[in-house]
């Protein structure tokens, strides 16, 4: 198992935890929110993998080629672009549900050199729309988090303590895709692809879980790519900003 | 006990029920008696051609000829198991995967039954290989067509809840898991219904038929249990291979659900 470190010794935090600041000064989080009160590191021992760049070399799939990126741990990279542009499929591509080309590397770790299933357990997809299987929502959460951090990460979200024990068939859309975020860090990933994460969400349950994400991006140093269209939200969460145009992904200022 | 032969007017009076039958419906305007006299024709026809075959083989009695009749009669029923799907492996899985696995398992439990259960001389003795390779091959041709039909179309429905499996980082065999369980119970289910119902609900077609035929109820019960045995053992391996093998094919080797290897027939 891969033990995590201090997250500020990190190359990328200290940059990034700008803009959390930033954030922070237009609108008031209740303190349980804030970085500084995530949990302490005698708790992080069941802490996510982490701290690996994720590395996009020449991918092409459907309409995009050459989409070459690097993408540092800890990092939220936005990427947008016109429907149908290709958006959803590159973030396929990059988790390996669909045949491809080009290379992408997890730190030393290589997609076509692992089996399928353990790439994608590191390099974790989470849909615009989600699955559910099982009848409650904890029979879904991998053994990634314990008792306490699921806690925080459910009042961070804006859910009940007994959120877990919900039947996943009353959840509304809007409850489906957070749960389906917290889901995702509970299976230990190593980078995170995000697909419209907060598409079915109103305004201020947006910026919860906006915020809940930076945090624990940063905390966990995941390198992440997130689809978003909306200019205020990739304002708002962006380290950098790419925008599909044409076959192509350009740098935005 | 001697059995009583039926002559041809004897048959045309059974064949002139049909046709009163034919006419209610054209009266009664269900739009069935073009189809009933058509399924009825087919019926008198393909079975005094099959009786003809029959005849021939069973004055031959040589293996290959017999062999020759088991291919045909698998192919047969690999394209039916084909025909019967609305959604298919495309690039002649579909038929492939449910011939192999009828070869496999009809094959492998007549030969079974025919060499260490009845043990007729020489083993291939049409009289014996013929039915039972043909009951055996009807019932799992039956399991394998539900068990592959329910699991394309499953696949084809709940693609989306598969794809977010792997996302998770679950290994294809268990994204697949539900799915496969509940098509290998699909098409496993109709002949356990039909052994728990036998000679009760009904009195067994082959049985009937022997008993018909002379032979004492006893020995036809013996035979009836051997073959309603060994046709579940036949489809219920049937039905498995097929299922798993089938699913196999629905993921690359980097454990990616290929929906293009479905194709929805119309």
């Amino acid at each position: 198992m891969r033990q995590f470190g201090a997250v500020a010794d990190r190359p990328g935090y200290r940059t990034v935890s700008r803009r959390s600041l930033q954030w922070c000064e237009f609108t008031t989080w209740p303190a349980a929110l804030m970085p500084s009160t995530l949990p302490d590191t005698a708790a992080r021992s069941s802490s996510l993998s982490g701290s690996a760049a994720l590395h996009l070399q020449d991918v092409a799939i459907g309409t995009l080629t050459q989409v070459t990126a690097h993408i540092a741990a800890g990092e939220i990279l936005c990427l947008s672009g016109t429907s149908g542009s290709g958006k959803s499929r590159l973030l396929r591509a990059i988790a390996d549900l669909d045949p491809h080309g080009g290379e992408i590397h997890l730190g030393d770790h290589i997609q076509g050199k692992m089996p399928g299933h353990s790439w994608r357990r590191e390099v974790m997809l989470v849909p615009a729309e989600t699955q559910w299987w099982h009848d409650t929502v904890a029979e879904h959460l991998g053994p990634a988090m314990d008792e306490q951090a699921l806690q925080q990460a459910l009042t961070a979200l804006g859910f009940a303590p007994d959120t877990l024990h919900w039947q996943v068939s009353r959840l509304s859309s809007g409850e489906k895709q957070r749960l389906a975020l917290l889901r995702a860090i509970s299976h230990r990933p190593g980078a995170l692809l995000l697909d419209e994460p907060t598409a079915n969400l109103d305004g201020d349950t947006t910026l919860r879980t906006e915020q809940w994400l930076q945090d624990t991006v940063r905390y966990h140093a995941l390198p992440t790519l997130w689809v978003a269209h909306d200019p205020a939200q990739i304002a708002r969460v962006a380290d950098r900003h790419m925008h599909i145009e044409g076959h192509r992904l350009v740098q935005q200022p | 006990m001697t059995v009583i032969d039926l002559n041809i007017w004897q048959l045309g009076m059974a064949a002139m029920l049909v046709v009163l039958l034919a006419a209610c419906t054209w009266y009664a305007r269900l739009g069935l008696g073009k189809s009933l006299l058509i399924a009825a024709a087919r019926t008198a026809i393909q079975l005094s051609l099959i009786g003809l075959v029959l005849e021939a083989l069973f004055s031959v009695a040589r293996l290959h000829w017999v062999a020759l009749m088991a291919v045909i009669m698998l192919l047969l029923a690999g394209r039916e198991v084909m025909a019967r799907q609305r959604y298919r492996l495309s690039g002649g899985w579909a038929f492939g995967i449910g011939t192999l696995s009828m070869f496999v398992s009809s094959f492998a439990v007549t030969l079974l039954t025919l060499l260490v259960i009845i043990g007729p001389d020489p083993w291939y003795t049409p009289q014996y290989a013929i039915p039972l390779l043909g009951m055996m091959l009807g019932n799992t041709m039956t399991g394998v067509a539900l068990g592959l039909d329910r699991l394309t179309e499953s696949v084809w429905r709940q693609r989306a809840l598969i794809e977010n499996r792997l996302m998770l980082g679950q290994p294809w065999q268990e994204a697949i898991g539900d799915i496969r369980r509940e098509a290998m119970r699909g098409g496993m289910i109709p002949t356990i219904n039909a052994m728990a119902a036998a000679g009760i609900v009904s009195l067994p077609g082959m049985m009937t038929g022997q008993i018909l035929a002379g032979s004492p109820p006893a020995l036809a019960v013996k035979y009836q249990i051997l073959i309603m045995f060994t046709i579940c053992v036949g489809t219920g391996f049937g039905t498995m291979a097929a299922v798993l093998s089938g699913s196999r094919r629905l993921f690359d080797q980097r454990e990616r659900l290929r929906m293009d290897r479905i194709r929805r027939m119309h």
